[in-house]
């Protein structure tokens, strides 16, 4: 299952990505946020479904992907800062190889792709303490994406719902390409497994597993 | 090691698996001493439940000793545990509400889709169950991991309670305890069960010390109306009489207070909308036959409560919707809360309360499991329940 061929990402110029990143900064966050919101459908009004929740799953040039769930321990506090520690992430979040922090607020993700991995830069956009961390591809990254997690406590002491909502851009070139690949892989289900292993993985301190052994030799 | 393996249809048999390791912390790995077969291993056997592969370890009613324990594991080497066929966690909120069957951790996450298709929120693990509930390798087998075997198995501590007073606490028995419960029984109720299988003679079982009035059992075997009729119940043979009739006889025209369906999915009868359902299931449909709930929900009187611990898991046609509306109805069913009830039921066979032994026909070694099925699906009558023993000698 776990591939370890060289990365067919190194030497390849992403002008894709810069040249349809150029509005990229203003664009930041927007698709993301847009998602979390409520929308005003045309007949007026406003519809409480989440914008993520939409038929459409396209906001512009992005694709937007989300999931909520809840979770009923450890404390919201303690919930934040597991993620907040981004190089955690690979422990639930099946397609991350590994994130490596690169100082300030910025780390480098090397995402498992068929054929090998992709890299990522990212930058945290922004983040308040308890209850909101969003970060971005920094220019000039392989991949045009953005995410969110949001933590908001659950009514009825129910724990923490906790939101997680990726948006990405399909650009031309090698990278789009490389994009194209990736994606294979259903971002919608991905979301949702990964948010749903860190819910057990918080919640039971494991990943529950229908394997009887350690070491299953898969085919594919 | 070796375990009872799914192959097809109707075609089961024992193989040479490798054995099961430690993989979570929370993880033990129990020797099996004794596994019966459930009425309900017999829908995975005739292939009416869907996602069952070739290869599936089949079982989820055992117990044995503990062998070897993750890191976080509360058991201890050597001790003797009764294993709940619902693997829970514990740990959310559905088991915080002692909901354990519906636990929102044990199914795998990459197996929990067809599930939330299915039925909009995915299932929770069970044990040797298909991989709707999480593929998890059954208990007919000389071992199994158990996850989170810090709050799933019971320990017995008395080694002079023989296995077979106890293993049934692995499933059936909670299991008609539940299906009772949720008949909400007051004195002086009356209380149907259909099905005279394991579940609803532990049902009708329960539903006497639960302090119903009468407890009238249904079936068509008259070995299994036996045993019914030696908990003390009332029997109608469905072949002999019209049972709608003869139960509104037999509550003086007002109908059972509470109505409980032990039959589930396979259920037989020659309703014409039964033999539509069978024509379905056999080409792949996956429509239930649900004649045996059909038939309890027109029977139950105005008000009263129906409970469902039979076996369903697909659709049902020709349900009998304005009855349950217009009658007042109210329905309670799911898989088993097992975790809930095991303390409990096993101070009532420490105490004598419950005896759990009268139902056992046969104990065969495990080598013989595929023979345990072929009987049990064919001669129910003389089948009641199969217990396969790991160390029997052949």
């Amino acid at each position: 299952m776990r591939k370890t061929s060289q990365s067919p990402s190194a030497g390849v110029p992403s002008t894709g990505v810069i040249a349809a990143g150029l509005g990229l900064l203003a664009v930041a966050g927007v698709a993301a946020v847009a998602a979390t919101r409520p929308r005003k459908p045309p007949h007026g009004g406003e519809d409480s479904a989440p914008g993520r929740t939409a038929r459409r799953s396209s906001f512009g040039d992005y694709t937007v992907v989300g999931k909520t769930v809840t979770i009923s321990k450890p404390s919201r506090a303690e919930l934040y800062a597991f993620w907040r520690d981004f190089t955690n992430l690979p422990a639930f979040m099946e397609n991350l190889d590994s994130v490596e922090l690169t100082g300030g607020k910025q780390s480098r993700w090397t995402i498992k792709a068929p054929g090998g991995t992709v890299t990522v830069d990212s930058e945290i956009a922004q983040e308040r303490e308890g209850e909101l961390i969003a970060w971005r591809s920094v220019e000039g990254s392989e991949i045009d994406t953005e995410g969110r997690v949001t933590f908001r406590d659950a009514p009825g002491g129910r724990g923490t719902q906790v939101a997680l909502i990726v948006a990405y851009k399909a650009p031309f070139g090698t990278a789009g390409r490389l994009v194209a690949k990736l994606f294979q892989r259903e971002p919608n289900i991905q979301a949702r497994r990964d948010l749903r292993r860190f819910k057990s993985l918080m919640e039971t301190g494991e990943i529950a597993t229908s394997d009887n052994r350690l070491n299953i030799e898969e085919a594919a | 090691m070796r375990a009872l393996t799914f192959h097809g249809t109707q075609d089961v048999r024992v193989d040479t698996h490798p054995d099961p390791e430690i993989v979570n912390p929370r993880d033990a790995i129990i020797q099996i001493t004794s596994t019966a077969i459930c009425g309900s291993d017999l829908h995975l056997y005739d292939g009416v439940i869907p996602a069952v592969m070739k290869g599936d370890i089949l079982g989820h009613e055992f117990m044995g000793r503990v062998i070897e324990t993750g890191p976080q594991s509360t058991l201890r080497k050597g001790q003797r545990v009764v294993v709940p066929f619902t693997i829970s966690c514990g740990s959310c909120f559905f088991c915080g509400q002692q909901q354990f069957s519906a636990c929102d951790n044990s199914n795998p996450v990459e197996k929990r889709d067809m599930s939330e298709q299915l039925y909009g929120t995915p299932m929770s693990g069970l044990f040797g169950y298909s991989h709707l509930t999480g593929g998890y390798p059954g208990g007919q087998a000389e071992y199994v991991r158990v996850p989170y075997s810090d709050v799933g198995p019971i320990v017995i501590e008395d080694d002079s309670l023989d296995d077979d007073k106890v293993l049934f606490l692995s499933d059936i028995l909670p299991t008609g305890w539940m299906a009772a419960e949720n008949a909400e029984i007051t004195n002086g109720d009356t209380v149907a069960v259909w099905g005279a299988g394991p579940v609803g003679l532990f049902a009708a079982q329960s539903a006497l010390l639960m302090g119903a009035h009468k407890v009238i059992v249904i079936d068509h075997y008259p070995n299994r109306l036996k045993l019914a009729k030696g908990l003390g119940c009332d029997v109608i043979n469905f072949r002999e009489s019209n049972v709608r009739e003869a139960l509104m006889e037999m509550t003086g025209g007002i109908g059972p207070d509470a109505v409980i369906d032990a039959v589930g999915m396979e259920s037989h009868g020659f309703s014409f909308d039964n033999m539509m359902d069978i024509a379905k299931q056999t080409v792949g449909i996956g429509a239930d036959r649900a004649s045996a709930l059909k038939q309890a929900i027109l029977a139950v009187r105005k008000g009263g409560r129906v409970s469902i611990p039979g076996v369903y898991g697909g659709m049902t046609d020709k349900f009998p919707l304005g009855a349950l509306m217009e009658k007042g109805l109210s329905v309670k069913a799911g898989q088993t809360h097992t975790q809930k009830y095991m303390e409990q039921l096993l101070g009532m066979i420490t105490d004598g309360k419950i005896d759990t032994t009268f139902l056992i026909s046969h104990r065969l070694p495990l080598e013989q499991a595929a023979e345990g099925y072929r009987n049990f699906k064919s001669k129910q009558d003389e089948f009641t329940k199969v217990i396969l023993k790991p160390g029997m000698g052949a």
